[in-house]
């Protein structure tokens, strides 16, 4: 449909009145979840893949986020809470000690980009706090940051008490930033490594899958 | 001491300190602790790092001030105690060089982005800067060193703040760089060639790159600085990318391997090199030697 082409593209140039005009006029002719779907999630996904490709940079980014929670501003109100459609809940934060959150927040635009429900704890994030939000919120996934080689030992720990609460079969752990890897993340016990922002989010969406079978498979017996 | 900047028009180079963390750690510093608690609280062992990199043979000694911007330390709850921790790292640090070494006044990104893309405007931020620089110059440093940017207009408003304070304060202005397929670009997508335009225009007087890369990326970050730079140029490299052993992070390159990696920059014209993440008084001691065996350049600037 051409209005949300044109959401999408506005939102792609980091338009907030555009986007939030586009939108209101959307909602008179198209269901809210169209809208949210094939106009703000379709941009970011957009953004998302130029980003990963080093086409355009965090500015541009941060603007098209911007420009989607512009838009999320209209349709908000028009979802019933429980209607709010979702890709999965994830708790996101900045371990303990770390005060860099630039790729915490870049991860968090692009997964409610794409979609997700993102509960951000925001930085210096103590461990036990993640696992509480996770129980109590019902979320799927924990997602730490660290861009200090001093700090990313502190995710270590978030693991350890998912663990130690016998949370491991409903609960995933997903880490990244700069000092950390994929060998790392397998050291110290993740479930998964997201290299950018973009790739966290496709891991995300394989560990809720994850979570989600085999909980299909225990309400089947 | 001689000007700063007439040392390095003979041909001098020289050698800067290296990293400030990682030392604060082996002494101490907590987890969630800002580093630049220390100046309120520690500054005897300040001086003691200071002293550890004189006597590696460093001629720039840095403040442990990068942190300590009024934007970054009020989210310590540390806002109204700017001053004093700025005025004593800078104290700390002339108590032990006095005259042997340059001392250097670290001024890092204020962690928040301008609008439209962020939440702050330039005046707010320059206001930030302004008031950090006014009270390092003002408590003695030689050299305000504006490192770790990412963003070009945060940098200006930086370089400013410090030139309409005191004109006659040397400037190093660093930025931080990601190796991408398609190049050298900050996190906000600023170019080696566009770094090198924007801080020279911006009125910085030497320039280069710090943080975020081991010392082979930074010798091609170099390279290319030259090819569009009149000015000095530093290159503060981190010893690599960490790598996790046992329960500490381990930073890779070592003292030899810096040192003779040094060498390349020195071939390329660089005026000033020092270390950043994970490296220690032992690296720039190393750096030294290699320096010293060079002696000075036959092209002066």
């Amino acid at each position: 449909m051409e209005i949300l082409n044109e959401i999408s593209r506005y939102l792609q140039h980091g338009d907030c009145e555009k986007v939030g005009s586009l939108t209101r006029q959307a909602v008179e002719k198209v269901p809210p979840r169209d809208i949210l779907d094939n106009g703000l999630i379709a941009g970011m996904n957009v953004i998302g893949e130029k980003y990963k490709a080093h086409e355009i940079f965090l500015p541009d980014v941060l603007l098209a986020a911007k420009a989607m929670y512009a838009g999320m501003d209209v349709l908000r109100p028009l979802f019933l809470k429980e209607e709010m459609p979702t890709a999965g809940k994830v708790v996101i934060g900045t371990v303990r000690g770390d005060l860099h959150d630039i790729g915490k927040n870049l991860v968090g635009i692009m997964l409610r980009g794409a979609g997700f429900e993102v509960i951000d704890l925001g930085n210096d994030v103590p461990p036990e706090k993640f696992v509480e939000t996770a129980q109590s919120e019902n979320a799927t996934v924990i997602g730490m940051s660290a861009l200090l080689t001093t700090t990313m030992l502190v995710m270590k720990d978030v693991i350890e008490i998912v663990k130690e609460q016998g949370l491991s079969d409903r609960i995933r752990t997903i880490i990244g930033g700069a000092p950390v890897s994929a060998e790392f993340a397998h050291e110290i016990g993740a479930d998964s490594y997201g290299y950018d922002s973009a790739h966290a989010v496709e891991q995300i969406r394989v560990l809720i899958r994850e979570v989600n079978g085999r909980h299909g498979d225990r309400e089947k017996r | 001491m001689t000007n700063l900047i007439d040392e390095l028009r003979s041909g001098t180079i020289l050698v800067a300190d290296g990293a400030m963390g990682t030392m604060l750690m082996e002494r101490g510093l907590k987890q969630g602790e800002p580093p630049e608690l220390f100046n309120l609280t520690r500054t005897h062992i300040l001086e003691e790092i200071a002293r550890l990199y004189l006597d590696a043979g460093a001629d720039i000694i840095q403040t442990n001030t990068f942190g300590a911007s009024p934007l970054k330390l009020s989210s310590y709850s540390l806002g109204n105690r700017v001053e004093e921790i700025n005025r004593n790292a800078v104290l700390a640090v002339r108590k032990v060089v006095e005259d042997h070494a340059y001392i250097s006044g670290s001024c890092g990104p204020t962690g928040r982005f301008l609008k439209p893309y962020g939440d702050i405007e330039s005046e707010e931020m320059y206001n930030a800067f302004e008031k950090q620089i006014d009270t390092l110059i003002s408590s003695g440093v030689d050299i305000i060193c504006i490192e770790t940017m990412i963003d070009l207009r945060e940098a200006t408003l930086a370089i400013k703040a410090a030139k309409t304070i005191s004109p006659s304060t040397p400037v190093i202005a660093t930025m931080t760089f990601d190796h991408t397929p398609k190049g050298f670009y900050t996190i906000m997508g600023v170019s080696t060639e566009a770094a090198v335009k924007g801080l020279d225009k911006a009125g910085a007087d030497i320039i280069g790159s710090n943080c975020g890369n081991g010392i082979e990326n930074m010798i091609k970050i170099a390279q290319e600085y030259k090819n569009y730079s009149r000015l000095p140029l530093i290159i503060q490299s981190n010893a690599g990318i960490p790598a996790v052993k046992g329960d500490k992070a381990v930073y890779p390159e070592t003292s030899e391997f810096m040192a003779e990696k040094a060498k390349e920059l020195i071939r390329i014209g660089v005026a000033i090199i020092g270390g950043c993440c994970g490296t220690t008084p032992e690296h720039i001691s190393a750096i030294r030697k290699v320096v010293d065996a060079f002696g000075k350049k036959t092209s002066s600037l």
